[in-house]
């Protein structure tokens, strides 16, 4: 019951709660941050599932980066619906993702880890060489995106019509990111989440008692991508604009510390930890020329302290940690 | 082809010695060190202090950057590192320590050194040339021949010295050691200071050369992990093997593909990954690292 109740206050706080606050507080900037935090989540989210199955993924940039592309260039140069082309541009990631992960997937540890950050580079120097993806100069200008209406009753009204389409990519954003992690949760608890708990320890024991480690890893890399590339995506239409250096190494790295920070052990990880290091740096700002001393020292302080995460601090009643 | 030849060489000597450093703290303590970049930089900054600056003898210096980066890597071993490794359920734990010193090390050289280029006067004037075949900066020998020097004691000091041999026993494997009498706890912070120092030694050697500036020690990091996984992580002939490759690799294609621009990299990347699918463990690492 009582998660219910959290899942319940979770979501008045981010459908009405925090609209109600930036208008009353008039800080209308807000919402890209939060937006940002929720699409950035949704893509740490996918780095945390790798890390379910032991891998310790570095490379979600490139995903994101993808991603972002395949909507971008769906968008402009085949005049799609940007709606129709967010799935599109995740399947496509989880395309790519299938295709390189069934070899690099069999590698471990840190080796892994190495190679998937250089998969980031790698998709941003093919960003830089090939002729659709305009090179260094990206692709710009990208329309808002569109309505979608069935039978004449508005789903999804035209964000380029609406006064304030920061509040509709807020709640856009919100929406994928609450069935992103209604998804994650599910499938934790699944046979599949249990199968990946088992190859986090042992493959080769998961592997001895009947485990298709190497179908399942494949699955869950290409899971990871699939949302890796929405968020990529959906960040291009805000952004409106997608460049080489939309998503880079650091990014790929910040994926990765926003599942650290949040907790490995823990689903809700990636949103907490998303949300305290995205917000961490933009309160630190106020320190000018200090900000990233004070941002790296926080970091090292925090691992020091707490250094599996900050759900692992169990308030009595917490939502959302998992075992 | 005779100059491809010497820049693959010189580029291969420095590159080595970048992944030696990087090597050796991932074979003592399994850590993937994200700051080795940084380390780098700060070497170059501090000899860049100390010679361009301050007018001390360049060897002095070089000296200095190594002293410098030696305690700077033993005191991060023995306050972050050890005790985040005691306390946490996941190893993978202190790869978010790693990433966030090198941020921390970013800011560090940014408040104090600023993010302008540096350079130091030369150390030696002159140009080899032989018959406009081999045309070869004086300085650029002496830097490489010194690398290779130190690259060739290093390994004498590990093959030969106790703690060469106690390094190489943890690096093995750690309870084993630790029940033939190898202090663990002191002998990972040596191996930590050395890695850390070795970082601090290039980046003095380079400073004459190239210059130093703050954005470089991202870029290095990616480079020095390349070459760890060409040769195979933890392993010190790998880690040279793998240096020398990835500066031969780089020689060649930015003299082969110069007019298709930045692609060197590209096909450097994607058949460092076709390398790895087939063969996991790099050329000289143990299987699943």
């Amino acid at each position: 019951m009582i998660q219910w109740a959290g899942l319940a206050v979770f979501l008045l706080a981010i459908f009405i709660a925090v609209p109600a606050f930036v208008v009353a507080s008039g800080r209308s900037d807000l919402y890209y941050t939060l937006t940002s935090v929720a699409l950035l989540s949704i893509a740490s989210a996918g780095v945390w599932l790798t890390f379910y199955i032991g891998r310790i993924n570095i490379g979600q940039g490139a995903f994101a980066l993808i991603g972002a592309y395949v909507s971008a260039i769906l968008v402009t140069k085949a005049g799609m619906s940007f709606w129709l082309s967010l799935p599109l541009a995740g399947l496509f990631a989880a395309a790519v993702a299938i295709v390189i992960g069934v070899p690099i997937l069999r590698l471990r540890g840190v080796y892994f880890a190495m190679i998937s950050l250089v998969l980031t580079q790698v998709v941003t120097l093919t960003a830089l060489a090939l002729p659709i993806t305009n090179g260094a100069k990206g692709i710009t200008s990208i329309p808002l995106p569109g309505g979608i209406s069935i039978f004449g009753l508005t789903l999804i009204p035209d964000f380029a019509t609406l006064e304030n389409p920061r509040l509709a990519f807020y709640y856009a954003a919100c929406v994928l990111m609450v069935l992103t992690f209604a998804a994650m949760y599910r499938l934790v608890n699944s046979r599949l989440g249990h199968l990946c708990r088992s190859m986090q320890q042992n493959e080769e024991l998961a592997s001895s008692i009947g485990v298709n480690i190497s179908y399942i890893r494949v699955i869950v890399f290409s899971i990871s991508s699939f949302l890796g590339g929405i968020g990529g995506a959906m960040f291009g239409s805000i952004a409106q604009s997608v460049y080489p250096s939309s998503f880079q190494v650091a990014d790929s790295v910040n994926f990765m510390l926003n599942c650290f920070l949040g907790g490995l052990g823990y689903v809700f990880g990636p949103m907490l930890g998303t949300l305290v290091l995205y917000f961490g740096w933009d309160l630190l700002f106020e320190l000018g020329r200090f900000q990233l001393l004070a941002y790296s020292s926080l970091l090292i302080i925090l691992m020091l302290f707490l250094p599996n995460g900050l759900l692992s601090l169990r308030l009595p009643g917490k939502k959302g940690a998992d075992r | 082809m005779e100059q491809i030849l010497a820049n693959g060489i010189y580029l291969g000597a420095q590159y080595a010695m970048i992944a030696l450093g990087l090597t050796l703290i991932f074979a003592l303590m399994n850590v993937l060190n994200f700051a080795h970049g940084q380390m780098y930089v700060l070497g170059g900054f501090v000899t860049y202090t100390f010679y361009g600056q301050l007018g001390w003898p360049f060897v002095l210096a070089l000296l200095a950057s190594c002293i410098t980066l030696a305690v700077l890597g033993a005191l991060i071993e023995r306050f972050l590192f050890a005790p985040v490794i005691r306390r946490s359920n996941r190893e993978e734990s202190t790869m978010l320590l790693a990433a966030g010193l090198a941020f921390f090390f970013d800011a560090v050289i940014l408040l104090v050194f600023g993010e302008k280029q540096r350079g130091v006067p030369k150390i030696v004037d002159g140009v080899f040339n032989w018959d406009f075949k081999l045309i070869m900066p004086y300085d650029r020998i002496l830097i490489c021949v010194l690398a290779i020097l130190s690259i060739v004691s290093f390994i004498l000091f590990m093959q030969y010295s106790k703690t060469g041999r106690a390094l190489r026993a943890l690096a093995q494997d750690r309870t084993a050691a630790q029940l033939m009498g190898v202090n663990v706890a002191r002998y990972s912070m040596i191996g930590f200071a050395l890695g850390a120092m070795l970082a601090g030694l290039v980046g003095g050697l380079l400073v004459t050369i190239t210059g130093v500036n703050l954005g470089m020690g991202g870029p290095t990091s990616i480079k020095a992990f390349m070459m760890v996984m060409i040769g195979g992580a933890g392993v010190i002939s790998g880690a040279i093997a793998g240096g020398i490759i990835l500066g031969f690799m780089e020689a060649i294609g930015l003299a082969v593909l110069s007019q298709y621009g930045d692609i060197t990299y590209l096909l450097i990347f994607v058949s460092l990954m076709i390398f790895l699918a087939i063969r996991p463990q790099g050329l000289m690492g143990k299987p699943w690292g």
